[in-house]
């Protein structure tokens, strides 16, 4: 397992042609782009099921989302897990059990900082290094153009085996418009760019999005500005992080682990909910319009606290900007200093023709299992994906599926061809139980029971026929 | 047989902390290419028991040993309820606290505590030395070579092994009378779980894994080693004439010597 030399890695003997410009071909070897969580997860398995690995990170060091050193990662000083930690490690390789149920960001990083020590994946990172372009090649494989970040240097082309597209979706601001908003005085910004309480005192604050990120802001609003409004488009149901004396999660799965069907959990959750938090509308917020676990969990023990004590005052969606206040729907004018738009992010993947992962009207991917699209059988996305869990168990079974996937490809064509045609029937499914409500992210929330089931349908179809002889045995 | 990706078990009743006890002996000279190599006792046994001879001696070899109690054995805080699972949980988590990928080591049920482990992280080797992976023949055959001792076991009450059972006739009185009364217990749930024998899932990322026992093992008959290596696809290697505990008893350096060149043979 010692790493690749850089003569390995260049070979100028194999060099090929595309547009008059060098392609330097990496024959078997995989190209991760990204080296957060997914990524790491995506070399790490890919290295475990004997492939090679070309992992291009533009910042300089690992974590993606998590590395809050870097201008682009979505997290603010207070960010701490919304799923408690069994729902949120790796499965092989667990967080320390000393750590608290909902670790703070920062262990995150470090977290992944030690996955990718203690699996040996640095030497397989490019730091520094941004994908300029993918594109498909012959034989289906792929000529991935990058250069160093920022846009310096020259670009080069290498030639890939396959690629795993693990850039994450939390990096590009999704902003709403609005009427007005460019004559408004006060301060606006996405939730991307707030980072901390201490741009907040003695301001007045709103905060846009009833989301995590927005309950989270208006809750650290609430303890330093001077006031707080919290606008929401629609009434959630906003989850303590702790129910009968167990972290949220951990209570809903032991429900799902007793086949209680959907329906019933529905209603044990409201009820639970209703008898210990209460009626919601007391608080000023709107009823939800949807039944529970049909948007995505808002886990928040703090944000009816602060509702109760009136630090935080529930207001509806904006429907115009003027020059020195806000107009709300309901016609009422409040004029805050700041407003935090935590509105969320949408994915993007610029350096790909967009008909490559089969996008829609909307732009949104068509993909089996939200990770293959249907025409490009050595292309895959990992970790677009929004679960009612959290990420990492699922990217992890996910790149294994991709490890096995490949492999199985090399070796055994006729499988790998009843796999992909049965696989091609379920192109562009949801995995979901519930009717998710509308969002421009809710074509890829996934309930993780409903998804991992599909996955372990897909792993074992794609089990090693090696590995089922010898456990046969 | 396929890994199970829905642990509703894993994650709506995760195992509590513990406070463990973890012994290390570094190399002089650490290398770089040896993978670090975690130590897990049978039940009874504590980390101690790898202390005596087998850490020395593979530190000796260049490689970075450690040693873990599982909580309620050796230096570790107490557990009476303890389950297989919390023991591979112990495992797990001192393995994935190691700065590289580590090789395990179990001994006996600790063996089969490393097999369960090898389902949760993915070792770059393990080997399985004198593996007890349990069943009723396992009661039966203890309740043949010490009737007393296994006896109250069955009941739920301590597990009392013999000195016939671990060690050879070479190892000298005073030493095995000295193991034996350092020898505890294992949680009366575990001792069950054991007879229950719940077969260990299927071990994640595809490592290499060594049997390793004696054909005069008074615990482990030999036609369970030959079950438990075909498992794994190979044959156990053999040391005639050995006790059950090979890492104490008089000739401790052939097992360890013959696992050290295993690792360093196949660049695991």
């Amino acid at each position: 397992m010692s790493p690749s030399t850089a003569n390995e890695r260049f070979d100028p003997s194999t060099t090929l042609w595309r547009d008059g410009r060098p392609v330097y071909d990496r024959r078997d070897t995989v190209c991760v782009v990204g080296a957060g969580a997914s990524g790491l997860a995506a070399v790490k398995n890919l290295r475990e099921h004997g492939f090679g690995v070309d992992c291009y990170e533009r910042e300089t060091s690992v974590g993606g989302a998590w590395n809050w050193r870097h201008d682009r990662s979505p997290v603010y000083a207070s960010t701490h897990l919304i799923s408690s930690k069994p729902f949120t490690q790796f499965p092989d390789f667990p967080m320390p059990d000393t750590w608290p149920d909902y670790p703070h960001h920062s262990q995150l990083l470090s977290y992944l900082e030690r996955y990718a020590d203690h699996f040996d994946l640095k030497p397989h990172v490019w730091f520094g290094t941004e994908v300029v372009k993918v594109e498909p090649a012959e034989d289906s494989s792929w000529d991935v153009t990058t250069r160093s970040s920022g846009g310096y240097g020259s670009e080069r082309t290498h030639r890939y085996l396959a690629v795993v597209l693990a850039n994450g979706h939390n990096w590009a601001p999704k902003l709403p418009a609005y009427e007005g908003i460019d004559g408004f005085r006060g301060q606006t910004m996405h939730a991307s760019a707030y980072k901390d309480a201490k741009e907040l005192p003695g301001r007045k604050v709103l905060v846009v999005g009833g989301g995590n990120t927005g309950c989270d802001i208006a809750v650290e609003a609430a303890t330093a500005a001077s006031q707080t409004w919290h606008s929401t488009r629609r009434g959630y149901w906003y989850l303590p992080k702790y129910l009968l004396g167990r972290p949220t999660d951990q209570v809903n799965d032991r429900m799902l682990a007793a086949r209680l069907p959907l329906g019933l959990r529905q209603w044990l959750a409201a009820r639970t909910l209703r008898l210990t938090v209460g009626d919601q509308s007391r608080f000023g917020l709107p009823k939800p319009d949807h039944k529970v676990f049909e948007t995505h969990p808002i886990a928040n023990s703090q944000l009816i606290y602060h509702l109760g004590h009136g630090t935080i005052t529930p207001v509806p969606d904006i429907r115009r900007f003027h020059r020195g206040s806000v107009e709300l729907t309901d016609g009422r004018h409040i004029e805050p200093d700041v407003v935090v738009f935590a509105t969320g992010y949408l994915p993007r993947f610029e350096f790909l023709a967009p008909e490559i992962l089969g996008a829609d009207e909307h732009g949104r991917p068509t993909l089996y299992l939200h990770m293959f699209p249907r025409e490009h059988p050595t292309l895959a996305v990992t970790g677009l994906l929004q679960p009612d869990s959290g990420l990492f168990p699922l990217v992890h079974w996910q790149s294994v599926l991709i490890a096995r996937w490949l492999r199985l490809r090399d070796r055994d064509l006729e499988r790998a061809a009843a796999f992909w045609s049965r696989a091609s029937a379920d192109v562009g499914k949801r995995w979901n139980r519930a009717r998710v409500k509308d969002s421009t992210r809710h074509w890829f929330e996934v309930s993780h029971f409903d998804y991992l089931k599909a996955l372990q349908g897909a792993l074992d179809e794609l089990t090693p026929a090696t590995a089922t002889a010898r456990s046969a045995r | 047989m396929s890994v199970r990706i829905i642990r509703t078990r894993d994650w709506a009743d995760p195992v509590a902390p513990a406070r463990r006890e973890v012994r290390t002996a570094t190399p002089e000279l650490p290398d770089d290419h040896k993978p670090p190599v975690l130590f897990v006792p049978g039940f009874g046994h504590g980390a101690w028991a790898y202390a005596e001879h087998w850490m020395e001696h593979a530190a000796g070899r260049g490689f970075a040993v450690h040693a873990v109690s599982p909580r309620g054995h050796g230096g570790s805080e107490p557990a009476p309820r303890a389950t297989l699972r919390a023991y591979a949980h112990d495992v797990v988590q001192v393995a994935a606290a190691l700065p590289h990928q580590a090789v395990l080591v179990g001994h006996g049920a600790g063996a089969l505590v490393v097999a369960h482990a090898l389902a949760r992280y993915p070792a770059r080797a393990g080997v399985l030395t004198a593996p007890v992976f349990g069943g009723w023949a396992t009661l039966g055959l203890a309740l043949r070579r010490n009737l007393f001792g296994t006896l109250p076991a069955a009941f739920g009450g301590r597990l009392r092994l013999a000195r016939r059972q671990l060690f050879s006739r070479d190892l000298p009185e005073p030493a095995a009378r000295g193991y034996l009364g350092r020898i505890g217990h294992a949680s009366a749930r575990a001792q069950w779980e054991l007879l229950r024998a719940r077969p260990p899932e299927q071990p994640v990322g595809d490592p290499p894994v060594l049997v390793v026992g004696t054909p005069d093992d008074r615990v482990v008959p030999r036609t369970a080693l030959d079950n438990v290596a075909r498992r794994y696809g190979g044959a156990p290697l053999l040391f005639p004439g050995m006790g059950h505990d090979l890492m104490l008893d008089a000739r401790w350096q052939e097992p360890l010597d013959a696992i050290l060149d295993w690792l360093e043979k196949g660049d695991h």
